[in-house]
């Protein structure tokens, strides 16, 4: 798209905000930068918007956001996918305010102008003003270049980027080993938590490769949940590791024996699963899947960061919007399996509550550490944000870097790739 | 309209709120029934909540360790912990077997934790059993009136 008017006049180089071992602290508190990253980043790169079980039917549609500005999902009569740009080509009114659903088409609540699935202007009332003034096939609704890998949908606003596979790079096998957990029945995400807290972005983005947090700040879930799962969770001293993956993206591998959900289908069922399991062999449910649905219930043992906007995290996909330099709206998708036994999904369903959303016993602890930054970084504007840990172990990958589980690597992979994109 | 009943079911769940505003929180889990179920849907919509994600479907495990986590004081989200004050009115029985008593009311809880006041309005509904002369909850439904909305941290028991 053409920018008329450019948008962003940083008076500051935003190279110089980032080092190889720290960031300043103005990343979290500049307004001039959040609206340079909008353009830069959000407005510049591929950004999650969907997962295709989101949209599964002929004219399924979510709306959401890319960065501030809306758009709509929707699956055309043809089955391909478009993201539309929700505003109407007449006086810029929004076509569709729901969150979801069905429809034939999109109809402008101001004056009636008609949209197709695909965007294109169909009708238009009382066209006799008009005259011979307009071509309807000029004021399609803008659709935006689309591409989708492993079920996740993106869209960029840019048509001279890269192809979506391409930027994702390294981050694609971890996406494919990410779905197995929809053991077979492939991966439906039928809901989500949505959360807002007063901290910028960056600190959610940074928080998704951050192992170091989690026994301090989860202390209160850990003693929430079984003796089992309290041993997985101990991570931080752990075999684990986290990958930088190019591109910005990074995996914290959490527990390494979850790495690939069909792998070890042979080893005995942890005591947690063991009712689930009898539950499960009882609807019939043929041993060997039994053990496959077992072991993919609970997650995988790592977290994907794909920069900028969407993790696939353990059990679940993280997504973040960016709202103002100090708010972020996140978003918690629960993935279960797509016609998979009501009671594994039972399970799943429980399991998100449980830590996630603004009553989990984790997010809200999550998002007072977060809160706690932004406040903090308002004081000591000379001040650098440290992203050292891990640094002297850091050794070269065959996809990156690589270093200990609780090393800030994916941190800094993300910082690297937000100054590349910024100074572009 | 049977008014013993309603002035019953209605100092019944002031009751309740008053525990929970104070952090009796002991005397509340015994308000239940074994299997009683405590809810907070998303979509406003939803009928088969434990077959879809809601904000909070909590059996009595789940309430025992919910408690724990607002007293134990591991958890920066709870500690200090955010004082309440609910206010709950236009009770109405909407059913009444003998047994079981359906009651719907209002709820407005005011929150204050860390510099600010939030509040949240929602509908309950009730199933009570009746108990000797008192009730037991088998169901608590809150429907927050912008449960489908972003919400910020909730770390009381609504």
């Amino acid at each position: 798209m053409n920018n008329l008017i450019p948008t962003v006049n940083l008076t500051v180089d935003p190279a110089d905000l980032v080092q190889s071992d720290r960031v300043h602290t103005s990343m979290y508190t500049d307004a001039q930068l959040f609206d340079a990253e909008l353009e830069k980043i959000f407005y510049s790169t591929w950004i999650w918007v969907a997962h295709e079980s989101e949209i599964p039917d002929n004219g399924s549609y979510k709306t959401t956001y890319i960065g501030k500005q809306p758009v709509i999902v929707v699956r055309d009569r043809k089955k391909d996918v478009h993201v539309l740009l929700n505003r109407c080509r007449h006086r810029g009114a929004t076509v569709c305010e729901h969150k979801k659903g069905k429809t034939n088409s999109f109809v402008c609540p101001y004056h009636g102008w008609g949209y197709a699935l695909d965007g294109s202007l169909r009708g238009i009332p009382h066209p006799e003003s008009y005259a011979d003034c307009i071509d309807k096939s000029e004021l399609p609704m803008i659709s935006l270049r689309t591409e989708s890998y492993a079920g996740m949908i993106f869209a960029t606003f840019k048509d001279d980027i890269e192809s979506l596979e391409d930027y994702l790079g390294a981050a694609k096998k971890w996406m494919d080993l990410f779905m197995k957990q929809g053991a077979g029945y492939g991966i439906k995400v039928p809901g989500e938590h949505r959360f807002r807290f007063p901290g910028n972005w960056k600190i959610q983005l940074e928080n998704t490769t951050d192992a170091y947090h989690f026994p301090l700040v989860h202390k209160s879930f850990l003693s929430s949940v079984d003796e089992e799962t309290m041993a997985l969770f101990d991570f931080v001293k752990g075999p684990g590791y986290v990958e930088d993956l190019g591109n910005g993206h990074s995996v914290m591998v959490m527990i390494p024996d979850l790495i690939d959900l069909e792998a070890d289908l042979d080893k005995p069922i942890p005591e947690r699963f063991e009712a689930l399991a009898a539950e499960l062999r009882d609807e019939g449910i043929e041993e060997q899947q039994v053990r496959r649905i077992v072991r993919a219930v609970g997650g995988t043992g790592f977290n994907l960061n794909l920069f900028p906007n969407v993790a696939c995290s353990m059990a679940f996909f993280r997504v973040l919007q960016p709202i103002s330099v100090t708010e972020t709206e996140i978003h918690h998708s629960v993935i279960t399996m797509d016609g998979g036994p009501a009671v594994a999904n039972r399970y799943r369903l429980r399991l998100h509550e449980h830590f996630q959303g603004p009553m989990g016993f984790g997010t809200p602890d999550d998002s007072e550490a977060w809160e706690r930054v932004q406040k903090g970084a308002s004081a000591g504007e000379d001040l650098w944000i440290m992203l050292n840990r891990g640094l002297p172990g850091e050794q070269p990958s065959e996809d990156g870097l690589v270093s200990d589980v609780s090393a800030e690597t994916g941190m800094r992979a993300a910082y690297q790739q937000w100054k590349k994109m910024m100074s572009a | 309209m049977n008014l013993q009943l309603l002035q019953e079911v209605t100092a019944f769940i002031w009751q309740e709120g008053d525990m929970l505003d104070h952090g009796e929180y002991d005397t509340w889990l015994n308000l239940w029934t074994d299997k009683g179920t405590y809810i907070i849907p998303i979509n406003p919509k939803e009928t088969d909540f434990e077959n879809t994600l809601n904000y909070a479907y909590d059996d009595h495990h789940m309430r025992e360790l919910r408690v724990q986590r607002l007293i134990g004081g591991e958890s920066i989200s709870t500690s200090p912990q955010p004082r309440t004050v609910r206010t709950l009115s236009r009770f109405r029985v909407l059913g009444d077997d003998g047994m079981n008593v359906t009651v719907r009311c209002a709820q407005n809880v005011r929150e204050f934790r860390k510099e600010s006041l939030k509040f949240y309005s929602a509908d309950l509904t009730y199933e009570l059993i009746r108990a000797g002369d008192s009730f037991k909850i088998h169901r608590k439904l809150i429907s927050l009136i912008n449960s489908d909305d972003a919400l910020a941290g909730i770390g009381y028991i609504l």
